[in-house]
């Protein structure tokens, strides 16, 4: 049963678009933090993307991606009017989300759209969020309007200083934390590098960190163990027990290492639809 | 007893061999290793059965096969009533033809087994099958289905052997029926699971759901129970009973030491990426696998060896299966251990995985291995494997797969609060299938813990029993 895409929107002409999916089934169920799996094609493979935002009036499930590997780029050449082939979820457990006080949302890259259904979670449940977003170039910064809507306070920054602050969004982190004694909860989700700062940053400030990772998958639903990571220094399951972590427990070093594990394959795969194009 | 007593007086004819593909040229493909007795061949097997007065291989059969009649069939050179004995009691005749351990059911309690080999159910169930999934137009029609003026519907979450049994024998006692699957395709570990030089997918798993459809079974992929859809909300769209065939799930892992590094799988990540991501067609499949030069596989079940002879076929130089008792005591099918071996498998036995070993990547490259010994029997007559001390070792592996069994997925139960699970975590059912909820009736590997596809087809053939007896 595919999936229909109402609209397409390319946030960043060629790396990172917003597709809105009819998908009534999955928006009446999606809370903040879940995740769908996907397959574009009939020799395709299964994918996790994060639930960027739900309209269960309408039944339709918001995803954000950015082109990477073989499977983007054919989502990619996707468009309203087309279906996604297979369209599996809600997965992965749901944000837990309560009435705390100040909540501080960190997006980087495409993390920003997921976090985004998570700050719009707090911002419902009554709390007072702070958007920290960043991007290399003010071009690539996504979501702005979006967030803005509900949160109480942007802060903004970028790798060249084109839009808001010059720097990075720990940069920014460190200075709010230190202003405000009383943040509840931070929320991280981006590459995994910035997560592992978010997470070093809050460290010294005691500040709950939660974190949300983005494992290699393979079914999504407890299956296969390929999202192994290890929490505390016991055995998680990304997709059943996650995708929400604390970030303090969190090895990233064994995550940024396990993401690398089909990196000679992907390539091989990305190869298969350049040839394609060229001939 | 008494008809055996005379017959098998009888000098007995030998037992019909399989035509296999030659080790040296299977390990190369994915095709089906066994390739099917010749009509010729199914005719001479048949006439060995002693056609005995109580025939005890029905009783060795959890769904009840009318083995002898069908047998008697086949003998007589009448398939399409053959297959008609078959499929009153086996919707799935060509996949337990070919994956169920018969030595330990039907054939294990063959009387020509006292004497020496027992008649070969199983390659003569598969004949019968294989010939109508070839010669389709000549499948002889089904009962006709029960017509009622309102259909009572009936749901499976899970499409495994249990669901699809329960599916083809409410279907065909007029009972609508809705298979939700939370993978892209339908199967369960028919399709992920078992490889395809083991089960072709195609050919049989394909054409048995199909089979199904023609029946008026509706297969809903991509739903996923307890998360797109629960039990409650199942009741609430009309459906009058629920069946839940949602399999066994999680991976267990050794928990030692390295277990994360790349290069490291669990069997359920390694086969599924080559069965149903078809990865040993990477690229032209978007899946890939991990290629492994030196294979060691944990585990002494079916799953190992399908994951070894995988591995084999995948290109790999040297595959081990470390197994921490003795031969005699594997657990897999003695077929799977032969073929294994005969294609090159290597048996690492009495030894026990301490921890595995990396390079600056992550990377794994060796394991460190305990030798054991067998105990002397305990109380209860079995020898446990006890370490030696000081006696370990380590073994070069760039890939090794933990086929050690699984656990109960979480995803339907946390999401069902009012089902009740035993002490180990799977549901609990009575003697015709049902949980603690009423009308929510359960079977196969999330009740009974990993075991075998025939035994989970038994389990939703007693579950579909009891839903006909209730709502057809």
């Amino acid at each position: 049963m595919p999936s229909p895409i109402i609209s397409k929107e390319e946030l960043i002409p060629g790396q990172t678009s917003k597709l809105v999916i009819h998908a009534p089934h999955i928006a009446a169920k999606a809370e903040p933090g879940n995740f769908v799996m996907l397959r574009v094609a009939d020799a395709g493979e299964r994918f996790p993307l994060t639930i960027a935002d739900v309209d269960s009036k309408e039944g339709t499930i918001t995803i954000v991606y950015l082109v990477m590997g073989k499977s983007t780029t054919l989502l990619e050449e996707l468009g309203a009017g087309d279906s996604i082939l297979d369209l599996c979820g809600p997965l992965g457990k749901s944000t837990h989300i309560e009435k705390c006080g100040t909540v501080i949302c960190v997006g980087g890259g495409t993390g920003i759209a997921a976090m985004h259904h998570i700050a719009k979670g707090h911002a419902k449940a009554g709390n007072h969020v702070v958007s920290i977003i960043g991007a290399r170039t003010k071009d690539r910064l996504l979501l702005e309007k979006e967030l803005s809507l509900f949160c109480g306070e942007m802060l903004i920054c970028t790798d060249d200083g084109s839009y808001g602050v010059k720097g990075i969004v720990t940069d920014l982190l460190v200075q709010r934390l230190t202003q405000d004694k009383n943040v509840a909860e931070v929320v991280a989700v981006g590459p995994v590098p910035m997560m592992e700062a978010v997470a070093r940053t809050t460290l010294p400030f005691k500040t709950k960190t939660i974190v949300s990772l983005n494992s290699i998958m393979i079914d999504g639903m407890g299956m296969c163990g390929a999202c192994r990571v290890s929490v505390g220094g016991e055995t998680k399951f990304t997709c059943v027990d996650g995708p929400e972590f604390d970030g303090h427990l969190v090895d990233f070093n064994e995550l940024k290492q396990r993401l690398k594990a089909f990196r000679e394959q992907e390539q091989v795969s990305v190869n298969t639809i350049k040839k394609k194009c060229c001939c | 007893m008494e008809a055996q007593e005379t017959t098998s007086k009888k000098p007995q004819k030998p037992r019909v061999d399989m035509p296999c593909q030659p080790a040296k040229e299977r390990i190369r493909n994915f095709n089906e290793v066994a390739v099917g007795y010749t009509h010729e061949m199914a005719l001479e097997e048949a006439s060995r059965c002693l056609q005995c007065k109580k025939s005890t291989c029905v009783k060795g059969c959890p769904v009840e096969v009318p083995i002898k009649d069908f047998i008697a069939a086949v003998a007589n050179d009448e398939l399409a009533k053959a297959y008609t004995i078959i499929k009153s009691t086996n919707a799935l005749p060509a996949i337990c033809g070919r994956v169920c351990p018969q030595e330990d059911q039907c054939e294990g309690v063959c009387i020509l087994k006292r004497k020496g080999q027992p008649v070969a159910i199983g390659r003569l169930e598969r004949y019968v099958a294989d010939y109508f999934l070839a010669h389709e137009d000549q499948t002889p029609p089904l009962p006709p289905i029960p017509s009622k003026a309102v259909k009572n519907k009936v749901a499976c979450i899970g499409s495994g052997p249990s669901s699809l049994t329960v599916a083809g024998d409410l279907a065909m006692n007029g009972i609508a029926v809705t298979v939700f699957e939370a993978l892209h395709q339908p199967g369960g570990v028919l399709v992920y699971g078992i490889p395809e030089f083991r089960l072709p997918k195609g050919l049989v798993v394909e054409r048995e759901i199909n089979a199904l459809k023609a029946l008026g079974v509706e297969f809903v992929t991509n739903f996923v129970g307890g998360r797109t859809i629960t039990v409650d909300e199942l009741f609430s769209q009309g459906y009058k009973a629920v069946f839940i065939g949602v399999g066994a799930g999680l991976p267990i892992f050794l928990g030692v030491e390295g277990e994360n590094l790349i290069g490291v799988f669990s069997a359920n990540e390694y086969l599924t990426r080559a069965n149903l991501g078809k990865a040993y067609d990477f690229p032209n499949y978007d899946t890939p696998t991990y290629p492994g030069r030196k294979v060691t596989v944990y585990g002494g079940g079916n799953v190992a060896m399908d994951a070894a002879r995988t591995a084999l076929r995948l290109g790999a130089e040297s595959v081990h299966i470390v197994y921490r008792r003795t031969k005699d005591e594997i657990p897999c099918r003695h077929e799977e251990l032969e073929h294994a071996e005969e294609e090159g498998v290597i048996l690492a036995t009495l030894n026990s995985p301490l921890s595995f070993h990396g390079d600056a990547d992550g990377k794994l490259t060796s394991v460190k291995l305990q030798r054991m010994r067998l105990s002397d029997p305990d109380a209860s007559g079995r020898k446990s494997p006890v370490p030696i001390p000081g006696d370990i070792w380590t073994m070069e592996t760039d890939l090794a797969v933990i086929a050690i069994g699984t656990r109960p997925n979480p995803v339907l139960l946390q999401a069902t609060k009012s089902l009740k699970l035993n002490k180990r975590g799977y549901i609990e059912a009575n003697e015709n299938g049902e949980t603690s909820i009423p009308n929510v009736f359960s079977g196969g590997d999330i009740v009974t813990g990993s075991a075998t596809v025939i035994l989970a087809m038994g389990a939703g053939r007693t579950a579909a029993k009891e839903i006909i007896r209730r709502f057809a």
